[in-house]
């Protein structure tokens, strides 16, 4: 009889504050909303500081011809980080896989089909990657490190460094889909957009995404429940390597010309739009959105520090601040349970 | 004579030159409570871990409902119905308790995609099983914010998810307080009830002795006793058989 009553009694009880859909949603999605919140405070700061140029259209489709390659990046390398490992391979991939791309088109194919070999070839680089890694147990830190040199090596080798230009992309199908313009908006956007959604889904909504919180979290447990935890991870740097080809396909069709160095400064910047997004670093928990707005972040702050009218010379004084400034907002709002 | 559901026959462990398990048999009929027995560092736990396949056995075999696995694994073994709740529970702690409770068996769609809303209605559905009220947690809740007891239910939610056929309980209460360790056997009882196999690994002599048919006493990688509760007697008798293992001319024996 107690029983019963007892169990009508919180039935009627309303829901746990912590249930409220509002309440829920800022608590599940803090880390991207605290990147969000960074991202707006740094506008504000810029615009105040220069309206006029702030105000200017053309100052942010700028930036968005170029945040798309950044996106198609960051996205999967806060799965790398969930996961528990790191790529700093990435830059050489993009640059070998967009070297495919150029090659076949250079050969008379057409680029959509140049672009699906470069997609190919860049995912087996990076399940390649991810092999080396996993099955030869070394750490993803050094090993990664090592095949960026490696990979770079090879472009410099094959190519004798010499970079390829390829001026008939712009009356292709290719660019008008992927590179072109819509009513003045860069369309490589939209696509970068319909990436980074299609992975926060991968990330939150399908089994892969939720083996690969596990095994960040707690691979012992991972295996018990009979995850694969090294196929898991070898995956996650597939995904990556996939992100690699996309970037370096699409930075190669708005300069139309591939060059040797492609890739070779996105490491650092990409790094840092996925902590400055909200992604820890000890692995099991991340936020795919928030690292999306951590990359407008960071591609924001060179055109914005210019912008202000700053010199060139505090452009890197400000990436600083801001991913130290990031990360303390994210420290004080995510707690790590062991 | 019934089959058993599950046979572990002839099973060594050896790391190197040090022996874990030096030859075990262990098997265990349906709807049947063992209790496993045996001192720290006895072999319990590698030999439990053989079971759920998250260990190699160095040789030996393993026998599903009477015939041979091959390449068990711990999949093949969630897959035969064995569920083990382990001593460190095995929780992903940065993750929610529905994610836990579904680890390595998500509901997916064809392509991969989860079902949230059925993942999130079924973890419901056990929590309030296990005795949770929906009032203090939800399945959305983190399981880092949990203590020690509540942490126990997830595994214990997790191992009952499916109907398995054995359960395996590695020292369910240790680190529990009274009440906590009632609603544990609250539930092992329920387990027994409803005609599955347990396996019951405990210190607490009474405790296991209280909730088992048959015993099984591992001594330094091997079995030192297998009993029913019948020829035991009683739990002092137990106590006195575990003291005795414990005494050292035991352990001239074997060197």
């Amino acid at each position: 009889m107690a029983d019963v009553a007892h169990a009508k009694a919180s039935e009627a009880v309303d829901l746990h504050p912590s249930e409220r859909p509002l309440r829920r949603f800022i608590v599940a999605n803090r880390a991207a909303l605290g990147s969000l919140s960074i991202f707006w405070l740094m506008l504000l700061a810029f615009f105040t500081a220069n309206p006029v140029v702030f105000s200017n259209w053309g100052l942010y489709t700028a930036v968005m011809t170029t945040l798309p390659v950044t996106l198609f990046l960051v996205a999967p390398l806060v799965f790398v980080v969930t996961s528990g490992e790191i790529d700093l391979s990435f830059p050489a991939v993009m640059g070998l896989a967009s070297l495919a791309f150029a090659v076949v088109v250079q050969a008379g194919y057409d680029p959509l089909l140049a672009m699906l070999a470069a997609i190919v070839f860049g995912t087996l680089l990076g399940f390649g990657v991810g092999a080396l890694v996993v099955y030869g147990g070394l750490s993803s830190l050094v090993a990664t490190l090592g095949m960026n040199f490696m990979l770079r090596g090879v472009i410099l080798i094959v190519t004798n460094s010499k970079s390829i230009a390829m001026p008939d992309l712009v009356d292709s199908v290719a660019f008008k889909l992927f590179s072109g313009k819509v009513f003045g908006f860069p369309v490589q956007m939209f696509w970068a957009v319909l990436f980074v959604v299609f992975c926060a889904m991968l990330y939150n909504r399908h089994r892969f995404g939720a083996h690969v919180h596990v095994v960040g979290d707690n691979p012992d447990s991972a295996n018990e429940m009979g995850i694969n935890v090294n196929w898991t991870r070898v995956k996650v740097f597939g995904l990556m390597g996939l992100g690699a080809a996309l970037a370096g396909v699409f930075s190669t069709m708005i300069n139309f010309t591939w060059w040797p160095t492609s890739g070779d400064g996105y490491l650092l910047p990409v790094i840092a739009s996925v902590f400055v997004g909200g992604t820890p670093p000890w692995g099991g928990i991340g936020t795919v959105i928030g690292g999306a707005i951590g990359a407008m972040t960071v591609s924001f702050i060179q055109t914005g520090v210019v912008g202000v009218g700053l010199s060139g010379f505090y452009v890197q004084f400000f990436y600083g601040l801001i991913i130290i400034l990031s990360l303390l907002g994210h420290r004080w709002n995510q707690v790590r349970y062991r | 004579m019934t089959t058993p559901i599950i046979e572990l026959r002839g099973i060594t462990k050896s790391y190197g030159t040090i022996y874990a398990l030096g030859g075990v048999n262990l098997h265990v009929n349906p709807g049947e409570v063992v209790g496993l027995l045996g001192d720290n560092g006895a072999g319990k736990s590698t030999l439990i871990k053989i079971l759920a396949g998250v260990i190699k056995p160095t040789s030996g075999e393993i026998l599903v409902n009477g015939s041979a696995a091959s390449n068990w694994s711990p999949a093949r073994s969630r897959a035969a119905g064995i569920e083990t709740v382990y001593q460190d529970r095995a929780l992903a702690v940065q993750q929610s308790i529905v994610r836990n409770i579904f680890m390595g068996r998500e509901l997916a769609g064809p392509f991969g995609w989860l079902n949230m809303r059925k993942q999130i209605a079924e973890a419901e559905r056990l929590m309030r099983e296990i005795g949770f009220t929906s009032k203090v947690f939800s399945p959305h809740s983190i399981v880092g914010q949990l203590s020690g007891g509540e942490r126990q239910g997830v595994a214990i939610a997790r191992a009952i998810l499916k109907q398995a056929n054995l359960i395996v309980l590695d020292e369910p209460t240790t680190a529990l307080s009274l009440t906590e360790t009632a609603k544990v056997f609250h539930f092992v009882r329920q387990v027994r009830e409803s005609g599955r196999s347990i396996v019951f690994i405990g210190h607490n002599i009474h405790h296991v002795f209280d909730i088992a048919e048959r015993f099984v006493v591992i001594d330094r990688g091997r079995v030192a006793m297998e009993k029913t509760k019948a020829e035991v007697g009683s739990a002092h008798a137990l106590i006195e058989f575990m003291e005795d293992v414990a005494k050292p001319h035991h352990a001239r024996e074997i060197a």
